[in-house]
C-alpha cells in the first residue's frame, strides 16, 4: 500500500518535471533550457542617445547565440544604448524585464517572445507609457495589433517556397517522377508547419513531384540520421531530401553515405538555416541548396527602432533579409560566415 | 447444546497455488456466539482458508454461504461490507499514518464531506481504551511496538459492525496482560452473538477461549470438535498426524543446566556497562558468556527489544560502553555487529526481517552473503547445502528453496528468518520472539536447537513474551520494567513463572 | 486447450516475459508488410546490414541507459539525470577532440573517452551521494542534475553544436568491428558485465534486497549506502557510454538535444521489462527486450509512415497495451470477470478448477 503510494508520487513528480522542462521550438533548431543572464543597467535616455530594452528568449542554440551577438553588435554600431536581458525560456522573466524597461522609461522595447500568448497586459502597459514595442523572430497572438509597432522575423512559409522553387527549377527538364522524402522539424512548431506548407504549395503545381515519406526528425542530427536510415530501407529510390534544418540534413548525409550512396548526387539535398556546418557540407557538394534563415537581424532591428522612435511609419510585418545559397555561393560565403 | 444455524458455512473448499495445494475439500462452519479455533501446523492452510473466505483469493472449488446465502466476495472490502471483519496474520497497516487514521482509514467520520479529525481521535482513543491501551493516537503508528500495532489492528476490526470477527494469530506478539484483555473483549462480543474465528499456536489460549475447533492438516480437514471434548495431547496428535513421541520432548527440559559450569568463568563474550539510550532504555549492565543463554522477560514496551537493538548496533547507544571478547567496541551499524559474529533475529519479520520478493534460498543466505561482501558470492553448491540443511532442521514447508518467501505461511517465514541467522554460526545470537507464530512441533524443535547451540558454545540472548519458554531455555533471566533492567535472576529450581511474574510486577531487585 | 497440453504450456504462458515477446514479434511482423526483406540480414563490404541490425544499433544507447536504470529502479530509486549525463559526456569528449591537433590520434580520442566516462561516473556518484549519503529522495536528487546537467552541457559546448572529424571516435557509434556495428558490441559487453556483476557475483542479490526492504537489509548487515553509490555511479557510466555513442554516431555534440527525454524511454523500457518501480526484483533480459520494443516501435513508425502528428498517439497506444498486458492486476481483472459467471454456472468442482487455470494463463 505504502509502496504503491510512493510509486504514484514518483510518477506524478516525473510528469511534473517533464512539464517544467518542456520548451518550445524557434527558428532553426529546437530549444533546451537555462543559459546566462544579461545585464540590466540604469537610467533612461540622458544624452539624446536612443535607449532600447531587449529581452532575449535564452541562449538555447547556436542560432540564438548568433542572434544575440548580432543585436548587441549592431546596437553599438548604430549608437543605440542597449539594455539586454536573458529570459532563460521563461515568460515571467520576460514580463518582468519588460516592466522594468517601462519603469526605466526606455525609448523602445524589443523582444523575442518565449511563447505566443499572454502578452496583452504588459503590452498595454507599454502602450500606456508611450513606449513602442518591436517583436523579433517570433510572433504573439494578440488580437489587438496596435499593441506593437512591427514584427521583424523570418517568413518560414517563404523559406519553404524558396526550397520548392529551386527544386522545380532543378527538375524542369525532366518528366520522370521525382521521389521526395522530407525531414520535418519538431511536430507542431511554427517553422516545421510553415516550411512544410510553403514547400508543398510550390511543388504541388507539378504532379511529378511526390513526397513519398515525411517524418519528424526533431531538428536534431541524431534523429535526422535515424529517420533517414529508415527511409532508405523502406524506399529504395529516393531522388530528393528536403530537411527543415541543416542539422537533420547533416545527420541524413551520414545515413545516405552509410547506405553506400552519394549525398548530393544520388540523392539531392535541400535544407534550411545555413549554419556553418551546413554551409561547409554545401561547399563540399554534399548538400545541393540551402535556404537561409538568418539570425542576423540586428541591423534591421536598429533601423526600425530609429524610425519608430522618430515617429516614422513602419510596416507591421518586416521580413528578415535572407538569401539562398547554391554550392558555388557557399564556397564564396563560407570564409566570412559569422555562425 | 442445540446448535443454531451456522452464520457461515464453507463446503468443499479447494485452493491451488502453483505447486502447492493449499486447501483441498475443506468444510467449515461457524456458529453465531461461539469462539471457533482454527488449528493446524504451519502451512496447514489456516490463513488461506481465511483469505479465500474474505475474497483475497478466488476459490478453485467449493461454496461459501453467509447466513444461508451464497457469496463470493470480490475483496476484503466487500467482505467487510457484508459484516465480516478481519485481522489478517500479516498486519497490513500504514505505519507512516497516525494510529487514529489507521483505525478509521477508508471510513473516516465525516460531516458535510469533511473529515472530523477531532472526533476521529476521540473515537480511536475510546476504542483502544476498551483494550486497555492508553497511547497518543495522533502519533504515527511506526513509533509504536509491534504489539501495539497488533492491538491497533484489532481495535480497527472491533469497531466495524460485524457479524463475524476473524482473528488470525492476533496474540502472537502479545503479553499475558494484553491477551487477557483481548479475551475479555472477545467474550463480550460472543455474548452479543457475534461469531469469532480465532487462530493461535498457543494451546493454553485455545483452551481458555474457544468453544469449538476445526483442525486442518496439509490443506485437508481433519475434524471438528468441541474443545471440551478433546485433550491437548489428542489435539496435537491430530494436528501433527503423528503420535505422541514429539510431545514427550516438549515436556522435557532441554539440556539447560548442563553447561552451567562453562558459564561465567572466562572472559565474558559480551559486557555492556551502563549502556543506554535516552527514551529507549535506561543504562543497564549485562554480561553474557560463551555457551550461556540469557533470557529477557518483561511486559510489552518494557525495553526488551531496545536492549537487543543496542547490542546489535541497530540503534546507537547514548551512554555506556560495550566490550566484546574483552575488547572495547562501539557498534555503529548492524554490519559492525555482524562482522563480530553477533546476530539479531528481529521480532518484526515483515518490516525488519524478510525480503518478501526474494526466494527462500536468497533470504536464508542474505546475511552470510552480506558479511562476505558482493565480490565473493557463496558458491551455488554451498548455498544448496546450507539451505537444505536448515530447511530440514527447521522443517520449512514447502521445502522448496526457490519459492518466494512471501508465498510461505507465517510460521514458515519465521523459520526462514531464523535460518538466516543460524547459518552465520554467530558467537552471540539475539533472538527476539523467535517462536512467534510457530506451531507446537516446530517450537519444540527450535528450542532444542537453541539449547544445542548453546551447548556448542554459542551465547544466546533470548527474548520472549512466553515466560515458560524463557525459563525452559535460560541459564539466567534479566527482568525488565519501565525501560529498566531491574533484576537478573539465576535460573535455579526456585525460579518459576510465578516468581518471575511477581518480579516483573514489583520490579524488586533480588 | 486440451488437458494433456496444459501442463506443458503453462510455464510458457505464465512466464512474465511472454507478453513483451509477443508484442515485439507482432511489431516486427507488422514491418514485414511495409518493408521488403525486413528480416533479411546481408553482408555488405564485410558488414552485417539489415533492418534488424539497425534496430539494435539505434537502440544501443537506449539499451545502455536502461540497463543502468534497471539497477537504480531495483533499489527502489530512479535516475532522471541520465539524459543530461548523455549530453555532458558527449559534449566533453567532442570538445576535447575538437581541440586536438590531430583529431585522428588514437591517444587523444582515448583520453577524450576517458574524460567523458570519468565525468559521467563522477556525476552518477554525485547522485548516489545525494540519495544514500544525504538521504534526499531519488526523484528529487536526480532532478537537480537533470536540470543543471543540460546547463553544464551547454556550457561545455558554448551553446553550439561541436562537430568533430575523427575516425577513431566515429568507430564508437558508427563503426564496425568483426562485421558487427561497434555499438552492438559495446552493448553486448556492458550487458555481459552487468550480468556478471549482478548474477555471477552477489551484487544483484544485495540490490534486490535493498530495493525489496531497505530496513531489513540494513539489519542483515548489508552496506546499503555502498550499494546505492555503486548503482548510481554505474548508471552514470552507462549513460556516459550512451552519450559517447550518440555523439560519435553523428560526429557532433549537441548539448541541447542529445539524450533529450531518454530517461523517460529508459524508465518505460525497464517497466515493460517487468521490473517494478517499487524496487526489488529486476530483470536485465526484460529491460533489453523493453528497449528493443521501444526502438522497434520507433522504426515501425518510420517505415509504415505514421504521420508525425499522430506518432505520439500511436506510440502511447502500443505502450499502453504492453503495460496493461504486463500488469498481473489487469490480467486478473480482465479474466476474472469472464470467469465468474462460468464458475457460478458450472456445478462440477473439477470443471471450475480447469476454468481458473485457463483464465490465469490466457
Ligand atoms: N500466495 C501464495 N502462493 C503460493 N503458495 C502459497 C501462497 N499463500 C500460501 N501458500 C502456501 O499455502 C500453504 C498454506 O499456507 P497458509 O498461510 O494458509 O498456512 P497457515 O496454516 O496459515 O500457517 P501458519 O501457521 O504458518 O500461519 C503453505 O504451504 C503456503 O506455502
Ligand atoms: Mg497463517
Amino acid at each position: 500500500m505504502l509502496r504503491r503510494i510512493r510509486a504514484l508520487k514518483s510518477i506524478s513528480a516525473l510528469v511534473l518535471a517533464g512539464a517544467v522542462a518542456f520548451t518550445m521550438a524557434g527558428c532553426g533548431s529546437s530549444d533546451g533550457s537555462a543559459g546566462s543572464s544579461g545585464s540590466g543597467g540604469s537610467g533612461g535616455s540622458s544624452d539624446g542617445k536612443i535607449v532600447m530594452g531587449f529581452s532575449q528568449v535564452g541562449a538555447e542554440s547556436g542560432w540564438r547565440t548568433a542572434n544575440t551577438k548580432s543585436v548587441q553588435e549592431s546596437a553599438q554600431e548604430a549608437g543605440i544604448e542597449l539594455k539586454f536581458s536573458d529570459a532563460q525560456q521563461k515568460q515571467e522573466n520576460q514580463i518582468k524585464a519588460i516592466r522594468s524597461y517601462i519603469q526605466q522609461k526606455v525609448d523602445v522595447i524589443a523582444f523575442s517572445p518565449v511563447v505566443e500568448s499572454g502578452w496583452d497586459t504588459v503590452l498595454k502597459e507599454a502602450k500606456n507609457a508611450n513606449i513602442p514595442v518591436i517583436l523579433t523572430d517570433r510572433a504573439v497572438d494578440s488580437q489587438d495589433t496596435s499593441l506593437y509597432k512591427t514584427f521583424l522575423g523570418s517568413d518560414f512559409v517563404e523559406e519553404g517556397r524558396k526550397a520548392g522553387q529551386w527544386l522545380v527549377e532543378e527538375y524542369k527538364d525532366s518528366t520522370d517522377p521525382v521521389n521526395i522524402v522530407q525531414l520535418e522539424g519538431t511536430t507542431g512548431s511554427a517553422p516545421a508547419n510553415d516550411r512544410k506548407a510553403g514547400f508543398q504549395e510550390v511543388i504541388s503545381a507539378d504532379s511529378k513531384f511526390k513526397i513519398i515519406a515525411s517524418q519528424t526528425g526533431d531538428f536534431t542530427r541524431a534523429k535526422g540520421k535515424e529517420v533517414m536510415e529508415a527511409f532508405l530501407k523502406s524506399n529504395p529510390d529516393i531522388d530528393v531530401l528536403y530537411a527543415h534544418n541543416d542539422d537533420m540534413g547533416l545527420g541524413a548525409i551520414e545515413a545516405i553515405e552509410g547506405a553506400g550512396k552519394v549525398p548530393g548526387k544520388d540523392i539531392k539535398i535541400i535544407t534550411v538555416d545555413a549554419v556553418r556546418d551546413g554551409m561547409q557540407a554545401l561547399a563540399d557538394g554534399k548538400i545541393n541548396y540551402i535556404v537561409e534563415c538568418s539570425p542576423l537581424l540586428g541591423p534591421q532591428l536598429m533601423d526600425l527602432a530609429k524610425k519608430v522612435v522618430n515617429g516614422e511609419q513602419v510596416p507591421t510585418r518586416v521580413v528578415t533579409e535572407e538569401t539562398t545559397f547554391t554550392q558555388e555561393q557557399a564556397k564564396e560565403a563560407l570564409p566570412n560566415r559569422k555562425y | 447444546m442445540t446448535a443454531p444455524a451456522p452464520i457461515l458455512r464453507m463446503t468443499g473448499i479447494g485452493k491451488q497455488f502453483p505447486g502447492v495445494k493449499a486447501l483441498d475439500g475443506v468444510d467449515f462452519r461457524l456458529l453465531p456466539g461461539e469462539v471457533h479455533a482454527l488449528m493446524g501446523e504451519n502451512g496447514a492452510g489456516k490463513s488461506t482458508l481465511i483469505k479465500v473466505l474474505t475474497g483475497v483469493y478466488d476459490i478453485d472449488a467449493g461454496e461459501i454461504e453467509l447466513a444461508g446465502r451464497k457469496v463470493a466476495f470480490a475483496g476484503p472490502q466487500a467482505a467487510q461490507r457484508a459484516g465480516i471483519s478481519t485481522v489478517y496474520q500479516e498486519v497490513n497497516l500504514c505505519t507512516n499514518l497516525s494510529v487514529a487514521e489507521n483505525i478509521f482509514i477508508g471510513r473516516e467520520p465525516r460531516r458535510l464531506g469533511r473529515i472530523q479529525w477531532r472526533r476521529m481521535r476521540q473515537r480511536a482513543a475510546e476504542l483502544l481504551a476498551r483494550l486497555e491501551i492508553d497511547i497518543d493516537v495522533s502519533a504515527p503508528l511506526s513509533s509504536y511496538s509491534l504489539a501495539i500495532q497488533q492491538m491497533v489492528a484489532i481495535a480497527r476490526a472491533l469497531d466495524i459492525e460485524a457479524r463475524v470477527l476473524i482473528l488470525d494469530e492476533p496474540t502472537s506478539s502479545l503479553d499475558a496482560g494484553e491477551v487477557a484483555q483481548l479475551f475479555r473483549v472477545m467474550r463480550r462480543l460472543k455474548e452479543q452473538g457475534i461469531a469469532i474465528l480465532f487462530v493461535s499456536h498457543f494451546l493454553d489460549q485455545i483452551y481458555e477461549i474457544s468453544d469449538r475447533m476445526t483442525i486442518l492438516r496439509n490443506g485437508r480437514l481433519v475434524g471438528e470438535h468441541l474443545t471440551s471434548e478433546l485433550s491437548q495431547i489428542e489435539l496435537v496428535g491430530k494436528m501433527i498426524g503423528r503420535e505422541l513421541a514429539d510431545l514427550e520432548r516438549l515436556g522435557a527440559k532441554p539440556a539447560a543446566e548442563s553447561s552451567e559450569s562453562s558459564a561465567g568463568k572466562p572472559v565474558p563474550l559480551l559486557e555492556a556497562r551502563e549502556l543506554g539510550r535516552t527514551g529507549a532504555i535506561e543504562p543497564f549492565t549485562l554480561t553474557i558468556h560463551e555457551g550461556e543463554v540469557v533470557g529477557l522477560a518483561g511486559l510489552l514496551g518494557s525495553g526488551r527489544t531496545e536492549i537487543a537493538r543496542l547490542l546489535f548496533g541497530a540503534d546507537h547507544a547514548g551512554t555506556g560502553s560495550l566490550r566484546i571478547g574483552g575488547e572495547q567496541v562501539s557498534l555503529r551499524t548492524p554490519r559492525a555487529a555482524v562482522s563480530r559474529k553477533i546476530a539479531f533475529c528481529s521480532e518484526n519479520r515483515r518490516a525488519e526481517g524478510l525480503i518478501p520478493d526474494l526466494t527462500v534460498r536468497e533470504n536464508i543466505i542474505l546475511a552470510l552473503q552480506a558479511a562476505r561482501g558482493w565480490t565473493r558470492p557463496i558458491p551455488r553448491r554451498r548455498q544448496d547445502e546450507l539451505v537444505d540443511k536448515y530447511i530440514k532442521a527447521l522443517s520449512i514447508r514447502p521445502p522448496d528453496p526457490d519459492q518466494l518467501v512471501k508465498n510461505l505461511s507465517g510460521g514458515n517465514q519465521q523459520k526462514v528468518l531464523l535460518a538466516r541467522w543460524l547459518i552465520l554460526e554467530p558467537r552471540l545470537l539475539i533472538l527476539d520472539e523467535p517462536t512467534r507464530g510457530i506451531d507446537v512441533g516446530a517450537k519444540a524443535e527450535i528450542q532444542r536447537l537453541v539449547a544445542e547451540l548453546s551447548d556448542g558454545g554459542m551465547a544466546v540472548l533470548f527474548i520472549s513474551a512466553e515466560l515458560e519458554e524463557v525459563l525452559r531455555l535460560s541459564h539466567r533471566v534479566g527482568v525488565l520494567r519501565d525501560r529498566r533492567l531491574v533484576a537478573q535472576l539465576e535460573n535455579g529450581d526456585d525460579l518459576t513463572t510465578d516468581t518471575l511474574t511477581e518480579t516483573i510486577a514489583s520490579g524488586a531487585r533480588s | 486447450m486440451s488437458r494433456t497440453l496444459r501442463p506443458l504450456l503453462n510455464p510458457v504462458l505464465r512466464h512474465r516475459m511472454l507478453w513483451p515477446v509477443v508484442i515485439l514479434a507482432a511489431l516486427l511482423l507488422l514491418n514485414l508488410f511495409f518493408t521488403n526483406g525486413f528480416f533479411k540480414v546481408e553482408m555488405k563490404d564485410g558488414h552485417l546490414y539489415g533492418s534488424l541490425i539497425d534496430i539494435v544499433r539505434f537502440g544501443a544507447p537506449l539499451i545502455l541507459v536502461s540497463l543502468g536504470m534497471t539497477l537504480v529502479i531495483a533499489t527502489c530509486g530512479i535516475d532522471l539525470s541520465v539524459g543530461s549525463i548523455v549530453a555532458i559526456s558527449g559534449a566533453l569528449a567532442c570538445l576535447w577532440i575538437s581541440e586536438l591537433g590531430d583529431q585522428n590520434s588514437i591517444g587523444g580520442v582515448l583520453t577524450a573517452v576517458a574524460l567523458g566516462l570519468g565525468l559521467s561516473v563522477a556525476l552518477g556518484a554525485w547522485n548516489g551521494f545525494l540519495v544514500a549519503g544525504i538521504g534526499i529522495q531519488p526523484i528529487i536528487a536526480t532532478l537537480i542534475l537533470m536540470v543543471a546537467g543540460r546547463g553544464v552541457a551547454q556550457l561545455i559546448t558554448d551553446g553550439q553544436i561541436i562537430t568533430v572529424n575523427s575516425s577513431p571516435y566515429k568507430l564508437i557509434g558508427g563503426g564496425y568491428w568483426l562485421t558487427l556495428p561497434f555499438g552492438i558490441i559495446i552493448v553486448i559487453a556492458v550487458l555481459a558485465l552487468t550480468a556478471f556483476l549482478t548474477r555471477r557475483l552477489a551484487l544483484g542479490l544485495l540490490i534486490e534486497s535493498v530495493g525489496g526492504n531497505a530496513e531489513a537489509s540494513r539489519l542483515a548487515g548489508i552496506r546499503s549506502r555502498g550499494v546505492l553509490m555503486m548503482v548510481y555511479a554505474f548508471c552514470g557510466l552507462c549513460a556516459g557510454i550512451a552519450g559517447l555513442m550518440i555523439s560519435s554516431n553523428v560526429s557532433s555534440a549537441d548539448g541541447n538535444n542529445a539524450g533529450l527525454w531518454i530517461e523517460l524511454d529508459a524508465i518505460l523500457a525497464v517497466v515493460i521489462g517487468g521490473t517494478s518501480l517499487a524496487g526489488g526484483r529486476f530483470s536485465l533480459g526484460g529491460t533489453v527486450l523493453g528497449a528493443l520494443i521501444i526502438q522497434t516501435l520507433t522504426t515501425t513508425i518510420y517505415s509504415i509512415g505514421v504521420p508525425p502528428e499522430t506518432t505520439l498517439l500511436f506510440k502511447a497506444l502500443v505502450v499502453t497495451i504492453v503495460c496493461l498486458l504486463q500488469s498481473p492486476a489487469f490480467r486478473e481483472k480482465a479474466f476474472r470477470r469472464r470467469r465468474r459467471p462460468a464458475a457460478a454456472a458450472s456445478a462440477s468442482a473439477e470443471e471450475e478448477a480447469g476454468e481458473e487455470r485457463v483464465g490465469v494463463s490466457a
